[in-house]
């Protein structure tokens, strides 16, 4: 089998069914299977599952670069915009359970949580950058925007941040789960701002340009 | 009333299905990684010992109280954890008995008493309350206990009593959540003292008749109906009268988000929640958010308390 072929057929389902492992369980829980339950508010439970596993999701679409670099498998890369997809894909779960089953879509109450609401405003804010993403997400795309392509997915730095901020804000007082996350994101950002200091150096020592990114590096 | 320390009782022993199921969840959780989701495997039953009370319906609202395990499984009690199941999942290594209560400060009568000492003259009533959290859920609770201006009379506060201040146990080997520094421990609520001797606000021992769960606050609790939830100070084992406004926990965690007087009003928003409205837990789905009343729906009675007060201010 070839690296392709292995990734089409074996890497891909794999980590496809996984994605979807977090929404299996809440369904068994939703609907009583296997026992399962959501407990005494399944509408928070549904809610905060949801958002904590795009958050998850968001994070791992990150460590996706330092990891193939780190690791020497420069394929992972073909994994990422499945992880990247699924990440959109909660928080528009996140985000229709809040509307639905929180507010009962009452919209008068989602103007004033977004317009008033710090952690909402900035929640909000990072949904409606993932959509570009999102919609620029096919090959098509990537072979239309070009070289733009990357500038505008570079929108998931902000994205992921506003993602985590969200959450820390959200919490009442034990922020200590939050915390986990703006250390894991810190790590993923802060090893791209490593990276790029020392290709700088390694750039200006041979006296040429950065190096621009490569065709494959975007394409797969 | 008399208390004894029961043996394993067969209700507590878990039943092989149960068992089963739950290893059966177990190996789910497992697999997809999702453990944070263990749902608890039983519902819990009330299983204090049974109180004598009377019904109260003058002081009761006419809606449908919330089952029993969504009181006694959904609640905060940071002593104990900040999941809304961590008081049920870990409140049994609190210790109810013995217990004490030191009153001190403008009183005439002070000094060190013994719980049990404390209840013989009380009459116990059962009064179904709402009970709303400053987070936006709220339940109808079947809650029994007695007036707390009847336990205050008994002290003899003096004319410079304005206040009254509660304190919580501070142990951390019985309540593992005080190991953390989430609050200024011991957690530490207050009331004006008219707010404490208002008909309304009730010392509870009891829960759907039987002695109050661990987790709910046993053995001694407050409930002010008219106000957000943490207010209501839970296993309290020091009440002060005093001429100064007590630093209430919340209040000093974080003082533009919970006031000292926190009385419902969905006039005011909290910067994380609207007031507006809320959610009653156990409602069915699409059916559950309904407008927060004024005072939670006691306004009538208790309205009155804050004539001339900015309550915008004084939130």
């Amino acid at each position: 089998m070839t690296l392709t072929q292995r990734y089409r057929f074996i890497y891909k389902p794999l980590v496809f069914i996984a994605c979807l492992m977090p929404l299996g369980w809440l369904a068994s829980g939703a609907f009583g299977w296997f026992g399962a339950t959501l407990g005494v508010d399944p509408v928070k439970e549904l809610e905060h599952e949801c958002g904590k596993t795009a958050l998850n999701l968001l994070l791992l679409t990150l460590a996706v670069t330092p990891v193939r670099e780190l690791a020497g498998q420069p394929q992972l890369l073909r994994l990422r915009r499945m992880l990247g997809l699924f990440a959109f894909f909660y928080v528009l779960l996140h985000f229709t359970i809040y509307l639905v089953l929180d507010l009962e879509l009452n919209f008068a109450t989602l103007g004033a949580d977004i317009a008033k609401r710090p952690y909402i405003t900035i929640g909000f804010t990072a949904l409606l950058l993932l959509i570009p993403l999102a919609v620029t997400s096919t090959n098509g795309m990537m072979r239309r925007l070009g070289r733009r392509w990357q500038s505008l997915h570079r929108l998931v730095y902000v994205i992921a941040v506003l993602g985590v901020w969200h959450f820390y804000w959200q919490v009442k007082r034990d922020v200590r789960e939050p915390l986990i996350y703006i250390g894991i994101l810190a790590v993923l950002l802060g090893y791209r701002v490593i990276r790029a200091r020392a290709r700088r150096r390694d750039a200006t020592s041979r006296g040429t340009a950065p190096k621009t990114p490569q065709k494959a590096d975007v394409a797969s | 009333m008399k208390f004894r320390v029961p043996r394993i009782a067969p209700s507590e022993i878990t039943p092989p299905e149960v068992y089963f199921s739950r290893r059966a969840l177990l190996a789910g959780a497992l697999a997809t990684g999702a453990s944070a989701l263990l749902p608890a495997a039983e519902a819990p039953q009330p299983q204090g010992e049974a109180l004598k009370y009377t019904v109260n319906p003058q002081y009761s609202v006419k809606e449908t109280p919330n089952k029993f395990e969504e009181i006694a499984g959904y609640n905060n009690f940071y002593e104990f954890g900040t999941d809304k199941d961590s008081p049920s999942r870990y409140a049994h290594t609190l210790r109810t008995r013995p217990w004490s209560v030191t009153v001190s400060g403008e009183a005439e009568v002070r000094g060190t008493f013994d719980l049990e000492d404390l209840l013989k003259d009380q009459a116990l009533e059962e009064r179904i309350y709402r009970f709303r959290c400053v987070e936006a859920w709220s339940l109808v609770v079947p809650w029994v206990g007695f007036p707390l201006s009847s336990l205050i009379a008994r002290f003899k506060p003096t004319s410079r009593a304005k206040y009254v201040e509660f304190t919580t146990l501070y142990d951390p080997r019985q309540m593992p959540g005080q190991r953390v520094p989430i609050l200024n421990w011991p957690y530490v609520e207050g009331l004006r003292i008219d707010e404490a001797m208002h008909p309304l606000t009730l010392m509870v021992v009891g829960l759907y008749g039987r002695v109050l769960p661990n987790q709910d606050g046993a053995p001694l609790r407050l409930i002010v109906p008219w106000k957000y939830g943490f207010k209501s100070i839970k296993s309290i084992v020091k009440i002060g009268f005093s001429s100064v406004q007590p630093r209430t926990a919340w209040n000093l965690a974080a003082s533009d988000e919970y006031g000292f007087y926190a009385n419902v009003n969905p006039q005011v928003d909290h910067p994380r929640w609207t007031q507006a409205s809320e959610r009653r837990i156990g409602a069915p789905f699409l059916a559950a958010r309904r407008p927060t009343l004024p005072f939670n729906g006691y306004a009538e009675q208790v309205a009155s308390l804050y004539q001339g007060l900015d309550l915008h201010r004084n939130f």
